[in-house]
């Protein structure tokens, strides 16, 4: 056979030994290459092991972070002004629905959700990514809550969640006060990431926007927790390995009094206007109102469009903050203002008298300026003169002052200045000055600017605050406060009281001018709309031209526009000797001031006083 | 050789060669380890594969009765039937996972290409040892016919893995065979020239995404590259001596794909760390000393090269696997040896080592 011939061919011996050298080059190989192997496994598990571990950590621990509850806001006894309420959605996460418009409609059978509703949600699906959750439905009832658990099982991929929303529970009343929180937008994300804030923000959804919410941000939000989760590839958690609790916002409490701030809101029954109560004794606001108002819950659970732009486009402009924001001339509110540095300046004295014709002109020119009473009041001294807000007596007494010393005694006063309130939203307003005017308009002071701010007019602006932290220095005799909203700050423990913020005091030369014009303040009150009231009080009322009326014209309510009427003030503090309540009252276009603004006062100190009255017996 | 006078032992009257027994019992225990921690503590997995391990354990003690002359008797009508077989699969296979391999015979899914993995390397030996040694090079040439034909098929099917292993098979018995270390080199040569050739005119898109994933793995970490990735992060972190068994987080948490079966090296990786690394690679190394040692003392040159052979493609499979496992080769669809969950390569390597042990038990009978 061929093969056996072949075969006779082998060399059996070298066959042998050639496969031997053979076998141990191999070998030697097969050692090399698992050396390779070995040498990559000691760069991956010893050189790289940081690198590595902390990869394969990254994969299976997720930092889940937990909002802080958000700081409860009170009034001055402990009212509940803001909390947070238990507020349930309706979440899907949209890769674990297999049929999302089928689903959207079995679901429409268990809860209400229409077809716009559902056509949204559709729709919105185009810029969400798959594997977040998607609100389907936002403040879920009671009851949508209990159908759809009963139906879950239905409806993979969809769930009920929990969360806390803030909630005003006295909706319009003080919403220019607390202002209130809305979804953080990115003009939000980017100021609290210049502030290095934004890390407390991982799971918070609301900040605050406005008001004392906004002010008070960093205090109510509180410190984020956060939850070390083990997962699997798929992102299911398999268990907590650590959590580490949130801090919550600190309550705080306000100077507000809800009640007078209610009775207040209650007076002005929707009216155009603004009311501030302050206390004098430390600053410290007690109501502040500015109406009309309107509901901050909206804004919390997302405003629609049309909605804010109702609000936007309303005449009677609900968004502003008229106490703050609202720019009056303060007419004869200030006429005490300007007696006291008359005296001061002794220009005038207590005694000195003006003849009062019913105009005034300056000395030289033909044009008149006119008093409120066509006929004059006569003979007029200081106490007269602010008595029945004599028109004249201070056209007179600005004239001899001067404009610069007035603008700058009414900036210790706080005119023309932010009062620092602790709430974003305010105004300065305007003391006008020479140089004011120069900057403003590029013109020169003239005289017949001075006798408009002589009363109250012409150029000069405040806010209700101001007015009211005016009027506080005043029956202070000249101590001053800070006007500010917070009370104290509740820590784990206990109530902390802010630190009050005192000013250097205004200091008369002769301090008994102080006296002088209050008393002729509390003749004012006692003489008109106090005369029955059971306490002391003082004030002063104003009549703010807001439409200039010709010089031989008279004015006539009736005839003018309701825009272009006159906006009632008063100035008002009680109890005379003793202040504990200082108020600045404007109404827009109500005419009048001692008729309109002047029982709004006396309604408000009936309150605040008489019930601090019945509340010590 | 001594043994010739002695009486046969226990383990030579049964064919069986116990230090190499030992070495396989071994690795196929540490499998069984792993598998029960890569397959979430799952009885019914570890059940399947003690069952399969009995299988092939009496596979391979069958095997190692048939006397080596038997099977180069066989050899090559076998090869010619898997020759057969894979046509069959390329005309009437099923297509399973975009590959086709597996022959629906009615009863049962059978796969061709692991009855050439048997058949193939007896058939080279058979044929080289036909001839005196070193081979001459028209004898090579004929060899280099017999590998092309069901390297080539079972790469179209495609099965690259399978490929590779039947080529090394054969060429570990040309390259034992003796020849020329000139023509090694030339082969080595053409293999590299041919490579573009491959990259651009043989290889799917599959498998060129395959290796650019090798190279970058990082380019697509939630595709193509999240395999590797993620079986890197699993060796790496295991640092020096692991994170414990059934504390590997990557394997635990199902993170690490495929992870009882291909990429089951990764899991020992993380739990038992390097060290649990060099153990399975020493024991490895055990084995295929054993194996040479085996192959070295055959009284044929069919034997030597037999033995060899299959010895040195059990060492592909290693290199192949922890190589692609840890990152150094592209993703190539073979497992780790006689350690990772899955039938058919474990019986076809008993198969592999029932012969060896054949080989080394049946010398007594051999005259010269």
């Amino acid at each position: 056979m061929a093969p056996r011939k072949r075969m006779a061919m082998h060399n059996h011996a070298a066959e042998a030994s050639l496969f031997k050298r053979r076998a141990i080059f191999t070998f030697v190989c097969v050692v090399l290459l698992l050396s390779v192997l070995l040498v990559n496994l000691y760069h991956l598990q010893i050189l790289s092991f940081k690198d590595y571990d902390t990869r394969s950590n990254d994969n299976r621990i997720r930092v889940v972070p937990v909002a802080p509850s958000r700081g409860l806001i009170y009034d001055r006894h402990g009212q509940l002004l803001a909390e947070n309420q238990p507020f349930f959605s309706l979440e899907m996460v949209p890769e674990k629905v297999k049929d999302i418009p089928a689903t959207l409609d079995a679901l429409s059978e268990v809860i209400e959700l229409d077809e716009e509703a559902q056509q949204d949600i559709i729709d919105s699906l185009k810029y969400h990514r798959r594997f977040k959750p998607l609100t389907i439905k936002n403040r879920l009832s009671e009851s949508d809550v209990a159908e759809f658990s009963v139906n879950q099982h239905d409806f993979p991929g969809i769930s009920v969640e929990a969360g806390l929303k803030r909630h005003y529970p006295h909706d319009g009343l003080m919403t220019h006060v607390l202002g209130y929180v809305g979804r953080i937008n990115d003009r939000d994300q980017n100021t609290l990431q210049l502030s290095g804030e934004w890390k407390n923000y991982a799971a918070t959804n609301d900040i605050g926007k406005q008001g004392i919410e906004k002010f008070y941000e960093s205090l109510l939000h509180g410190k984020p927790g956060h939850l070390e989760e083990e997962v699997n590839n798929r992102g299911r958690t398999i268990r907590t390995l650590k959590s580490v609790e949130p801090e919550p916002g600190q309550d705080i409490y306000l100077t507000l009094d809800l009640k007078l701030q209610q009775k207040a809101m209650e007076i002005l029954n929707g009216r155009r206007g603004s009311i501030v109560a302050i206390d004098p004794q430390d600053g410290g606001i007690l109501a502040m109102v500015s109406s009309p108002s309107y509901d901050p819950n909206q804004f919390v659970h997302g405003i629609s469009s049309k909605a804010y732009s109702a609000l936007l486009n309303d005449k009677s402009r609900p968004l502003i903050n008229r106490a703050t924001q609202g720019q009056y001339a303060p007419a004869s509110t200030v006429k005490p203002h300007i007696a006291l540095l008359g005296l001061e300046e002794q220009t005038i004295t207590e005694k000195t008298r003006v003849w009062d014709p019913g105009f005034w002109q300056i000395p030289g020119v033909e044009r008149k300026y006119r008093d409120w009473k066509r006929w004059g009041h006569g003979w007029v001294d200081v106490n007269t003169a602010i008595v029945d807000s004599c028109d004249t007596y201070f056209y007179d007494l600005a004239y001899k002052t001067g404009v610069d010393k007035i603008s700058n005694f009414m900036q210790h006063f706080g005119f023309g200045e932010r009062t620092g309130v602790d709430i974003f939203e305010e105004s300065a307003g305007i003391m006008p000055s020479r140089d004011w005017k120069r900057m403003r308009y590029n013109q020169p002071w003239y005289i017949g600017d001075t006798i408009s701010v002589g009363i109250g007019q012409g150029y000069w602006t405040t806010t209700p605050l101001q007015l009211a932290n005016a009027a506080a220095i005043m029956a202070n005799k000249g101590k001053r406060y800070v006007p500010h909203l917070l009370k104290s700050i509740k820590d784990s423990t206990a109530k902390i009281d802010t630190p009050i913020d005192e000013m250097a005091p205004v200091e008369l030369n002769n301090p008994m001018n102080w006296d002088i014009i209050n008393e002729s303040m509390k003749n004012t009150a006692h003489k008109s709309r106090f005369v029955d009231a059971g306490y002391t009080a003082a004030m002063k009322t104003g009549t703010a031209q807001v439409f200039s009326v010709a010089e031989d014209e008279k004015y006539d309510a009736d005839t003018v526009a309701e825009h272009l009427r006159d906006n009632a003030l008063i100035i008002a503090y009680a109890p005379y000797e003793n202040p504990t309540i200082v108020l600045a009252v404007v109404l827009e276009n109500a005419g009048w001031g001692g008729a309109n603004a002047g029982p709004v006062a006396r309604a408000l100190l009936d309150e605040y006083i008489l019930r601090d009255s019945w509340r010590t017996q | 050789m001594g043994s010739h006078n002695q009486r046969p032992n226990i383990w030579q009257r049964l064919h069986i060669d116990l230090p190499l027994l030992i070495g396989l019992l071994a690795l196929m225990a540490y499998g069984l380890v792993v598998i029960y921690s890569a397959g979430g503590e799952d009885p019914a997995l570890l059940e399947r594969q003690l069952v399969r391990i009995g299988l092939s354990l009496g596979i391979m003690f069958v095997v190692a009765q048939i006397n080596p002359e038997v099977l180069k008797r066989w050899a090559f009508p076998i090869y010619i039937m898997g020759i057969i077989l894979l046509l069959g699969v390329h005309f009437f296979g099923e297509i399973n996972k975009g590959a086709q391999r597996w022959l629906n015979l009615g009863f049962m899914e059978f796969q061709p290409s692991e009855l050439i993995k048997l058949a193939f390397p007896i058939t080279m030996a058979w044929y080289i040892s036909k001839f005196p040694l070193p081979p001459k090079k028209r004898h090579l040439l004929g060899a280099g016919v017999i590998l092309l034909i069901p390297t080539l098929l079972i790469a179209k099917q495609p099965d690259l893995g399978t490929s590779i292993l039947v080529a090394a098979s054969g060429i570990f018995v040309l390259f034992l065979s003796g020849m020329s270390w000139r023509i090694v080199g030339t082969f080595v040569g053409g293999v590299l020239a041919m490579l573009p050739v491959l990259w651009f005119f043989l290889m799917h898109d599959y498998q060129r995404t395959r290796v650019l994933t090798l190279l970058d793995p990082e380019k697509d970490p939630l595709g193509a590259g999240y395999h590797i990735i993620q079986s890197k992060i699993a060796i790496g972190s295991g640092g020096l001596s692991g994170k414990g068994w059934l504390q590997g987080s990557q394997s635990q948490l199902e993170f690490l794909p495929e992870r009882h079966t291909d990429f089951i090296f990764a899991v020992i990786g993380e739990e038992f760390g390097l060290i649990g690394s060099l153990i399975l690679l020493a024991l490895y190394l055990y084995v295929i000393g054993r194996g040479l040692v085996i192959a070295s003392r055959a009284q044929t040159s069919f034997a030597r090269l037999l033995a060899g052979s299959i010895i040195l493609t059990f060492f592909v499979y290693i290199f192949v696997n922890i190589g692609m496992v840890s990152g150094l080769l592209p993703v190539v669809g073979v497992p780790l040896p006689l350690i990772s969950y899955g039938g058919t390569s474990m019986l076809t390597l008993m198969t592999g080592f029932g012969i060896l042990m054949s080989i080394h038990t049946h010398r007594r009978f051999i005259d010269r």
